[in-house]
């Protein structure tokens, strides 16, 4: 039997910001991991990948991160990484924390 | 203090324009980020977790009123109000937005500085003692020498692409304050049997993957054939270098796997080569380097305003043991201000706080500054007679902790809180360390002590050479940090070892208060350090303390 594919999503960093961005269903990029679009396969993923190789006038070094689903369907970091780069440094509330709190 | 000569000046703003314009290109799309990303790490920038980071050579940790000034304008105007100074004397601006860069260069070359050969395969940023022209036991100023590497290695065309990055560190005091034998090259100063100065080199010292410590490739080397001995070093690196496989790349990794033999030989034949072909630099410029770095005029008229403040206040005293050097003009000392506040980032440094520092150096130091690889800063020449102004100027801005040497003076990488290299935060870690052992106010008695920690095998943070080592790594998607036991920085170098199985992050603190505890029961006198019980004991009886589970089972 086939191993069980994790969920995936497409992550990579804004040209501009450099801050983490997620490659939503609707082929944008967002600054929220909850808009992520969710790969289901690993060939969904890969075209999903091989989709935004040619969108590098706006993203930066764009790669798959394995996640979780949560019972809303929402996709959350599968590794502590991942989940460091949702939210910015410990030890300063800068980068998305501090972002999401003023917007 | 340097000065950029033309070359420097137009060298510096021609990279400026030509990175003006690789920035607008890629940002228009007609550069691809792979054909933009060795362009943006020539001039230092580099992308993290979070968002890119400039980084700044401060030459050999040297800075003047100026310069700290400009340092504080630009992570005011173009980042977060802060700056983090690292383990090879640089400062890391970590929020600049690409658009910015340019501008933030720009600034930058206004005072005589750069981000050149901060990143890459080639000659980075010479470093050296943080107490240069100060020290006590110092047998000469490294400065003069280093400012010449610098001018050297400066787009040295011939070692822009050596196999991997390329480090030297020099000293002119038998206490090494300069990890030089932790770098590609090391150099210290030395006198032969006829009292002529000149240089020991060192080869091959390194930590990351691989830590090896460097090896003494040539005793004593006159001073006038230094340039041409380190372009023949660098021209057998170049050469015979591994480039197949990166891990393997570093010159400590030639020396391991040739032999420091013939390393030697074919550097002193290559060396007789380049001493009779090599253009060297014109007395009149060596003259000109050394002045930059003269003495300042002393003063001194005696004061007893020094030892009347230490008698009457003791916070000033307890400031004073830690972190004032001797000078080697004894009405002076060497003041050390810890960027390590109890619960703070090792290495981070407030816009506000960099312009009291500016101030303070002007007013007090003879306009100097220094950063050292353990990320503090250094007045290097205060009148013991201003130390309590001084004092009381840093207790006002939060930078007079009374810690240098002690075990809140941790070195910390920045980990993953920012890079994107590294497997485990190092930064919380040392907060916690510090945070606890003030609160359990054990910090003086336990004495000197230097924790070291790295989130990542490639080092920033030393951790192969602290007393207690501390490296963050990811075990199956959990940090977990593995302690290693008796390393040294100093000249009498020594690699930590490995005590056991590592510690995920929340056993990790009362690990180290095991056996810290451990260390105060076992020490033969107060004064005998950590690092001396260790050397004396081994690490059985701190094993033992750290893994106190695994001895019921072996009982």
């Amino acid at each position: 039997m086939a191993r069980e594919f994790t969920p995936q999503i497409v992550t990579a960093n804004d040209l501009l910001l450099g801050d983490a961005v997620y490659l939503t269903k609707a082929g944008t990029w967002s600054r929220l991991h909850s808009d992520a679009h969710l790969a289901n396969s690993a060939e969904q993923a890969q075209t999903m990948l091989k989709h935004v190789k040619g969108q590098q006038d706006v993203i930066v070094g764009a790669y798959l991160a394995n996640v979780s689903v949560n019972e809303d369907g929402i996709p959350e970091p599968a590794h502590f990484r991942e989940a460091f780069r949702t939210r910015g440094p410990s030890n300063y509330f800068h980068g998305k924390q501090a972002d999401a709190q003023s917007s | 203090m340097y000065i950029y000569n033309d070359f420097d000046a137009e060298f510096v703003r021609d990279r400026v324009r030509q990175f003006r314009g690789q920035v607008e290109k890629r940002i228009d799309g007609s550069l691809t980020e792979d054909e933009f990303k060795p362009l943006r790490l020539m001039n230092g920038l580099y992308l993290q977790l979070h968002a890119y980071m400039l980084r700044v050579a401060i030459p050999y940790g040297s800075l003047d009123a100026a310069k700290m000034r400009q340092l504080a304008f630009i992570a005011d105007k173009w980042d977060k109000g802060y700056g983090h100074f690292t383990t090879r004397q640089n400062i890391q601006f970590n929020w600049p937005l690409l658009k910015d860069v340019p501008d933030m260069l720009d600034a930058l070359a206004d005072v005589g500085m750069h981000a050149i050969q901060t990143s890459g395969n080639c000659v980075r940023n010479v470093t050296a003692d943080h107490f240069a022209g100060a020290a006590s036991d110092e047998i000469e100023d490294p400065r003069p020498t280093a400012e010449l590497l610098r001018q050297w290695s400066t787009d040295h065309p011939e070692f822009q692409f050596l196999p991997r990055k390329f480090k030297i560190a020099i000293t002119g005091s038998p206490n090494d304050r300069a990890v030089t034998k932790a770098h590609d090259i090391g150099i210290r100063m030395v006198r032969n049997e006829n009292d002529q100065p000149g240089y020991e080199i060192i080869v091959g010292g390194g930590l990351g993957r691989s830590p090896f410590i460097g090896k003494v490739l040539r005793e004593f080397l006159p001073k006038a054939e230094l340039l041409p001995y380190i372009e023949a070093v660098l021209q057998v690196y170049n050469l015979e270098g591994r480039r197949d496989n990166k891990y393997k790349a570093r010159i400590k990794i030639l020396v391991h796997e040739a032999g420091l033999d013939e390393i030697r030989g074919s550097v002193e034949e290559t060396f007789a080569r380049t001493l009779a072909e090599f253009k060297k630099p014109s007395d009149e410029l060596v003259d000109q380097i050394t002045t930059y770095f003269n003495p300042p005029e002393f003063n001194n008229i005696q004061s007893h305003a020094y030892e009347e403040a230490l008698e009457t206040d003791p916070v000033l005293r307890s400031f004073v043991e830690t972190n004032v050097a001797e000078h080697k003009n004894p009405a002076y000392g060497i003041v050390t201000i810890s960027t390590k506040p109890i619960g703070g980032t090792p290495g981070d440094v407030t816009s506000d706080q960099m312009r009291l520092i500016a101030d303070r150096a002007e007013k007090y130091s003879h306009n100097e500054v220094r950063i050292s690889h353990e990320q503090n800063a250094v007045l290097p020449h205060v009148r013991k007679a201003d130390i309590p102004l001084v004092h009381a100027a840093l207790k006002a801005v939060g930078l007079a902790t009374a810690n240098i040497g002690l075990i809140s003076d941790i070195i910390a990488c920045p980990g993953m809180d920012y890079c994107a290299l590294a497997t485990a935060r190092s930064i919380p870690i040392a907060q916690e360390i510090s945070t606890r052992f003030d609160e359990l106010k054990l910090e003086k008695e336990i004495g000197e002590l230097r924790i070291k920690i790295s989130g990542c095998i490639n080092a920033c943070g030393h951790h192969h050479v602290g007393h207690i080592g501390i490296l963050g790594l990811d075990k199956a998607g959990v940090e977990n940090y593995q302690i290693t036991l008796g390393g040294d920085a100093t000249q009498t170098m020594a690699l930590g070892e490995r005590a056991g199985p590592g510690f995920a992050a929340e056993e990790l603190l009362p690990a180290l208060e095991r056996l810290l505890n451990r260390y105060l029961e076992i020490r033969e006198c107060s004064d005998e350090i950590f690092l001396e019980t260790y050397r004396r004991l081994g690490p059985q009886p701190f094993q033992q303390a750290l893994y106190p589970e695994e001895e019921k089972y072996a009982a």
